[in-house]
């Protein structure tokens, strides 16, 4: 349970950390909050030859509102989300999310960019980005590069980030003020990772569902939004009966589960159902 | 090796680390201090747990190198001149411990808690000190104790 040898090299900007992933390629690993790539060097399933920790890299945690988006630092630690001091929907939104991390000590350290580029499928963050179609900002030697959220995540632990790219920023759509959102998750112990989890985000006019959004989380490989259930929501109002319509679309909508000692594919499937139907109701309740 | 300065408990230790090694192991291998204790290496029991700048921190979760310079606090620190400090006193008042395998853990997340100064209710206590594993007490005395403390220090809640 000791991680392999490896070279540490501290980056103080993200220009250096660019730097150091093009002289290292592949054999580089960027250690941000350290929270999963550590546990996962530890049990020697990755043995970078190179670990650029980029923990100093000075204003690299924030929120910030920029017109029509939030930018959110790579650094931000969890924790931070708690009392994002956001106002709107999505403001009330992240600390609801946040809570269900792990466990408090893991919130303080871990970091935003760190869960998004570890691209683990019960990531609640990937969820989140995948749901509201974020925009991944990576940085190399050669310069920047916007990578919309639906490319970004290739497979279980595997992005669109190149050898020499590091997460630098990310920014989520700032939803006005007739969005809701709701989040549910369902896991056997508290901080444990989720075996599946749900964004939902809706946008009311008049009574009536406008615009909706429905992420998933935890049932496969990458979090997927769910066409069937935003489209069984569109034109509807804001009713149980309609909300479990679109949850169950949902569950059934999904061919490629993931299966594991923990659940195997009809129980994903029914907590799909479950966690839609949940996370919807929070829209409506808390959001 | 790399040669790192940590200031563990108010004393300045000068260690050579590779890379590799953990704060923990560096901790008690590198400083002698056999209190912080390693349990699941992979962050998910919380035994390791020392406060980095006064913030809690996996000790098996962070590399010795990031801490050079640091102020590392661990529960050899906690006494008060040889004697039980408030927390340590009501661990053994309130039996919170049996094994003690977990007990340094949960003394230094309990003391960031504590001295964290704001009011807890037990909800929140419960869902802070679950971040922790213990295989022996069922935790209801650990919370009793760390309770006890909030509630002697004002930290009870009930503006919360």
């Amino acid at each position: 349970m000791k991680p392999a040898s490896f070279e540490y090299v501290t980056a103080e900007s993200w220009d250096a950390a660019a730097a150091s992933l093009a002289e290292h390629g592949d054999d580089a690993l960027i250690l941000a909050g350290g929270q999963s790539l550590v546990p996962v060097m530890n049990f020697r399933l990755a043995q970078p030859a190179v670990l650029v920790d980029v923990n100093v890299i000075p204003d690299s945690a924030y929120l910030q509102i920029d017109g029509d988006s939030l930018r959110i630092g790579a650094l931000t630690r969890h924790v931070r989300f708690e009392a994002p001091g956001i106002d709107g929907p999505l403001g009330r939104l992240l600390p609801r999310i946040a809570h269900h991390i792990a466990h408090l000590p893991i919130r303080m350290r871990g970091t935003f960019g760190g869960s998004l580029a570890h691209a683990d499928p019960a990531s609640e963050w990937c969820t989140l980005a995948r749901t509201l179609d974020a925009v991944m900002i990576a940085q190399s030697v050669t310069g920047e590069r916007r990578i919309a959220a639906a490319d970004f995540f290739h497979s279980a632990l595997a992005t669109d980030l190149a050898d020499d790219e590091v997460l630098r920023e990310v920014e989520l759509p700032a939803l006005g003020p007739d969005w809701r959102c709701g989040f549910a998750e369902f896991n056997r112990r508290a901080g444990d990772f989720a075996i599946v989890q749900s964004v939902a985000a809706i946008e009311l006019h008049e009574g009536q569902i406008v615009s909706a959004r429905i992420g998933v989380g935890g049932a496969t490989e990458t979090p997927q939004r769910s066409g069937a259930a935003e489209k069984a929501l569109l034109g509807g109002a804001p009713t149980s009966e309609l909300f479990a319509e679109a949850a169950g679309a949902a569950a059934d909508a999904i061919e490629d589960f993931l299966t594991d000692q923990q659940a195997n594919a009809d129980l994903r499937r029914d907590l799909v159902r479950v966690m839609v139907l949940r996370a919807l109701e929070d829209a409506v309740s808390a959001g | 090796m790399t040669r790192i300065q940590l200031n563990v408990n108010e004393t300045i230790h000068d260690v050579e680390v590779e890379p590799r090694h953990s704060l923990v192991d560096t901790l008690r291998e590198g400083c002698g201090l056999t209190g912080s204790h390693i349990g699941c290496e992979h962050g998910v029991c919380g035994a390791c747990t020392v406060l980095v700048d006064d913030q809690p921190v996996r000790g098996c979760l962070m590399f010795a190198v990031q801490a050079d310079g640091k102020d590392i606090r661990t529960v050899e620190g906690l006494d008060d001149d040889g004697a039980f400090n408030a927390l340590q006193q009501a661990f053994h008042e309130h039996h919170a411990l049996q094994c003690g395998f977990c007990t340094p853990g949960m003394l230094m997340l309990a003391t960031w808690i504590v001295e964290r100064g704001l009011p807890v209710d037990d909800n929140e206590l419960r869902e802070i000190m679950a971040s922790n594993l213990c295989r022996c007490t069922g935790y209801r005395n650990i919370l009793r104790a760390v309770r006890a403390v909030l509630d002697a220090s004002g930290q009870d809640g009930a503006g919360a």
